[in-house]
């Protein structure tokens, strides 16, 4: 007759999810140097990134508040929050293993992708420099995967927006251009930060996103 | 102030003078396409332009607080000058990328109102509402002295607000 505790506290537990988590930075805060000071990867990670989690984790927590009260009114209204958040949850937990001290160049697979898409290494590296310094306002560019056609595509995307709910594509290597990615340390020659970031991608792991995304 | 005055607002004049310049040679060879595709340049450099020579004088270093019929009307508007603050800082704190917070004049309805716009679109155009003072919320704006913490900024900007500049251009609107 009477429910014990544990039975009246199964059904909250089981709707309790876990909450989103910072990843780890798979380095120290200055092995990007002289490319990326640790300055800016000290607070981009443990600031921008961080923020972006606690939001995601606030803004999650008030829909599901929503969702129980079946106020679908809240539950749209928190779109914007829950996109900007979640998109910058995504981008950065991507960008932080994109980015390696010694990553080396891009092989097999991907250099034969490259290749049939863009010619050459250079004119992929040109085209997304472009596309990436271009881009008005806060956004990334970003490599991409289109399943549907098996070719690489180079896009952008404004502000945190993700890539793969916003256009399909498979996100394989993001470059970060909001002012608070490189500003401390190249002010506004965005340019040169783009430029210089290639120095440091991590072409094995743009490789296995690649290869995941095939299958 | 050096890097935002010289290298930024300048970039967005020099942009803005070559697809000025691009725009009327399309113009000249009946190129639609070009004509049109060139918008995006001159929204966001026009734009730029536009807001960057607003904020300027928007600023002084005496800062002081509003008078006259600025503060009737944001009373009016508002209720009071701190119920204004509040709002623009909760506006400029909260938006998302890069943009600029507003506080414009609705000629239609003769009453003032905070409003955003991303990137650089320019108020008047964008929306309708006459600009009378602009919060730059780009990271360009604040951040090698804020770093990330956008709302200090935002708070101590009030600090240094030229109110005689922003009644003399409500004055203006109202004409």
């Amino acid at each position: 007759m009477f429910r014990t505790i544990s039975q009246r506290l199964l059904p909250r537990c089981m709707s309790m999810r876990q909450k989103h988590t910072l990843p780890d930075l798979p380095y120290d805060f200055n092995a990007l140097e002289p490319v990326i000071s640790a300055e800016i990867m000290q607070l981009h990670h443990q600031k921008h990134h961080q923020t972006y989690v606690n939001m995601l984790n606030q803004t999650e927590e008030k829909f599901m508040e929503a969702k129980e009260k079946n106020d679908l009114k809240t539950m749209i209204a928190l779109g914007p929050m829950l996109r900007f958040n979640g998109g910058g949850h995504l981008n950065h937990s991507i960008f932080w293993q994109n980015l390696s001290p010694n990553g080396g160049e891009p092989e097999g697979e991907l250099l034969e992708a490259i290749n049939k898409d863009y010619g050459s290494l250079e004119n992929m590296k040109n085209i997304f420099s472009s596309a990436t310094v271009a881009i008005q306002g806060s956004g990334w560019g970003w490599l991409g995967y289109n399943k549907t056609t098996k070719t690489l595509a180079i896009t952008t995307c404004a502000n945190q927006d993700p890539l793969e709910p916003t256009t399909g594509l498979v996100p394989l290597l993001g470059i970060d251009v909001w002012e608070h990615a490189y500003y401390l340390q190249y002010k506004n020659v965005r340019a040169d930060y783009v430029k210089n970031l290639f120095k440091i991608i991590n072409w094995k792991d743009v490789a296995v996103r690649l290869a995941s995304a095939k299958q | 102030m050096q890097l935002h005055h010289q290298k930024h607002h300048q970039t967005y004049v020099t942009s803005l003078n070559q697809a000025e310049e691009k725009f009327l040679e399309a113009k000249e060879k009946n190129d639609l396409k070009t004509m049109i595709a060139l918008t995006s340049q001159l929204r966001f450099n026009g734009g730029g332009h536009i807001n960057h020579s607003i904020l300027w004088q928007n600023y002084s270093p005496k800062g002081g607080e509003p008078e006259g019929d600025l503060l009737k009307a944001i009373e009016a508007n508002f209720g009071s000058f701190d119920t204004l603050k509040n709002g623009l800082s909760s506006s400029a704190v909260s938006l998302q990328g890069s943009g600029w917070t507003w506080l414009g004049y609705n000629k239609s309805t003769n009453s003032l109102a905070i409003a955003t716009c991303s990137n650089q679109d320019p108020l008047e155009p964008t929306t309708g509402l006459v600009p009378l003072l602009g919060i730059d919320v780009w990271e360009h704006a604040y951040y090698l002295q804020y770093k990330n913490v956008r709302a200090d900024y935002v708070k101590n900007v009030f600090k240094i607000i030229n109110w005689k500049d922003v009644a003399t251009r409500l004055a203006t609107a109202r004409q």
